[in-house]
């Protein structure tokens, strides 16, 4: 079997060091085209750029380029208290605070012992899975958007996704920046008020799904665009760490809420769903299917809310000094696996606090996929792996 | 799943001449890890990923920590000779005395990586590799040929913390621009003075600013 374009271009590329482009197009006569795609591509969800190396319209090398948006969010919690990193959490992933509230506060948590009430544990994941939710339907529209559905799509979910954030405006005080969570619990408990509203808001989950699907599953240009584009073998995806809804497209069943159980999450039935071919339109599908079996584990949980403090009495907020060691907290993030490693020293800020972040990782194998593709389709296939910046650059 | 000391002796018995030592976690998460060489890390990584009771086939994260030079003061009772002269005689007594000895433990930088199996669906294993020194023995092997999920995880490190990894396929700065100089998650990092800082009523601040345009010759000076 003869190499395609792609293999050829990369292992050129490898031989040259990835520093600098290959200047000979493989195979024949003819000029690279070096594009940068980036930074102020409206498909670059921000602030990222791809160096592409083109041969007519296919790509034949791709390097991301990051740290547009770097800030040294590590840095800045290690000079800090183990509390006041809480609300800048919420600016990692601004899509899906309250997921970036849970990881950090299972991360210090699982440092210091600290148990958590069930009444806490049942809003964290209502408010998780409202998230999932609000999440993947904003993916599916800014795909769509960059498929050339100017808007429409995209404001389906965005309308749903208001609903979802006045809930979180309405318990916490705002709309994307919640900074609700807390070690040891919730920081304001839900009113009765506010549970009836969520039901409200779940109860017309489901029509909106069935409608954005019934629009969406079938249309002729959605298929066309994304079946068997950017292919993700499940090997490659396990051995380049790739998590979340991408690797679950490519076949591998691996959830956290079924792995590591953490939280409550095994009181709750719900379905993994898995793709079989690891293009685009499993991813888009997969997605799908995770709202789905969300609004399930938020009907279930919405049922029998228990009562009592949304706190645990005895933890330590203020002066809050954990004892010497570390800890690795994770959990199944809107994108993939969310994680925040923490070593104590028994100070009051953490001795080193790293997050582990899905977004980025997930990237490692943009290149992978997007070799041998046109250049209109790495717009899609980028936008497949879903991303936020706040988090790759953090 | 096998415990730590398990897990050690397997690779031992896989990897000879691989040294492991077990890191006890003295925290309540109790993930204890195992410290590997840098020599036999490859091996050991290869092993763990390909065992087939292990399996651990995904590395979720690596990340490096710095730790610096740490002096350690202790407290040590020397005996000594010494010569007396008792009642007008000169004797040779003992003398037992506390004295403060210091001694400074090098620091060096460290890559922590916590593994997990999707296969078989258990983890972490946190293993751990040292570098001889944080100045200029900071050399690792880089595991990105075991897991490629290392990739850009070693390329932060190596920005971050100046870690070079030998043998990984694209070790360039991955958050910072290419031609900074530092690695600012160094624990004695100093921040550069910030001159574009807009002066405030602020003593420390305006002595800054003034000391900062004292210093470097203003545009249009002079003419």
């Amino acid at each position: 079997m003869t190499p395609s374009t792609g293999e050829i271009a990369m292992s050129l590329a490898r031989q040259e060091g990835w520093n600098r482009p290959p200047v000979v197009k493989p195979g024949g006569e003819g000029e690279l085209l070096e594009l940068a795609m980036g930074p102020h591509h409206p498909s670059t969800h921000g602030v990222f750029r791809m160096d592409v190396a083109l041969d007519g319209e296919r790509v034949i090398r791709l390097k991301p380029v990051f740290g547009y948006l770097h800030r040294n969010h590590e840095k800045i919690g290690e000079k800090t208290t183990y509390l006041s990193s809480m609300p800048y959490t919420d600016r990692l992933d601004y899509f899906c605070s309250m997921t970036n509230n849970w990881a950090y506060a299972l991360a210090v948590e699982k440092l210091s012992g600290q148990g958590v009430p069930e009444r806490a544990e049942y809003l964290r994941v209502i408010l998780a899975e409202l998230t999932r939710v609000q999440n993947h339907a904003s993916t599916i529209g800014f795909l769509l958007q960059e498929m050339g559905a100017s808007g429409t799509p995209l404001m389906y979910a965005f309308r749903e996704r208001e609903k979802i954030l006045d809930l979180f405006e309405s318990l916490s005080g705002s709309r994307m920046m919640c900074n609700y969570m807390r070690f040891g619990g919730c920081r304001v408990d839900a009113s009765p008020a506010w549970l009836d509203g969520a039901r409200k808001v779940v109860a017309g989950l489901p029509e909106f799904v069935d409608e954005f699907d019934r629009f969406l599953r079938t249309n002729e240009i959605l298929m066309a665009r994304t079946q068997g584009m950017g292919v993700l073998r499940p090997e490659l995806a396990v051995n380049a760490g790739v998590t979340g809804p991408m690797l679950r497209a490519s076949g591998v069943s691996y959830d956290l809420r079924k792995v590591d159980r953490y939280g409550i999450y095994d009181r709750f039935k719900f379905r993994v769903p898995l793709g079989d071919h690891g293009d685009i339109y499993d991813r888009y599908m997969v997605r799908m299917l995770e709202m789905r079996e969300s609004i399930a584990i938020l009907e279930q949980a919405l049922k029998d809310v228990p009562g009592g403090p949304v706190m645990d009495p005895k933890a330590k907020l203020r002066n809050f000094r954990p004892k010497a060691g570390e800890a690795y907290g994770r959990i199944e993030g809107p994108k993939g696996e969310l994680g925040f490693y923490l070593i104590s020293d028994g100070g009051p800020n953490p001795y080193r606090y790293r997050v582990r972040p899905p977004s980025l990782i997930n990237l490692t194998i943009l290149e992978d996929m997007c070799l041998g593709q046109n250049v209109a389709d790495v717009v899609l296939i980028f936008g497949s792996v879903d991303i936020v910046l706040g988090e790759v650059d953090r | 799943m096998k415990t730590v000391e398990e897990i050690k002796a397997a690779i031992e018995a896989a990897a000879p001449g691989a040294v492991v030592e077990v890191v006890h976690n003295p925290g309540p998460s109790a993930e204890h890890s195992l410290r590997i060489d840098r020599e036999h890390a490859v091996a050991v990584a290869t092993f763990l990923r390909d065992d087939a009771e292990l399996a651990l086939d995904y590395l979720s994260n690596l990340t490096g920590v710095d730790w610096l030079d740490k002096e350690i003061a202790e407290k040590v009772k020397v005996t000594h000779q010494v010569t007396k002269t008792v009642e007008g005689v000169e004797q040779t007594v003992e003398e037992t005395v506390e004295e403060t000895r210091k001694h400074v433990v090098p620091g060096y930088l460290e890559t922590v990586y916590h593994l997990y199996s999707m296969a078989k669906k258990h983890g972490p294993v946190v293993i751990r590799m040292r570098t001889v020194n944080r100045s200029d023995q900071v050399e690792m092997p880089s595991l990105t040929p075991v897991w490629r999920a290392a990739e850009f995880q070693e390329r932060e490190v190596f920005d971050l913390y100046g870690i070079v990894f030998k043998g990984h396929p694209d070790l360039r700065r991955i958050l910072m621009w290419d031609e900074f100089k530092d690695h600012p998650m160094r624990r004695d990092y100093v921040d550069p003075d910030d001159y574009e800082y807009e002066p405030t009523a602020h003593d420390e601040v305006l002595a800054r600013a003034k000391a900062h345009q004292a210093a470097t010759p203003q545009e249009g000076a002079g003419q």
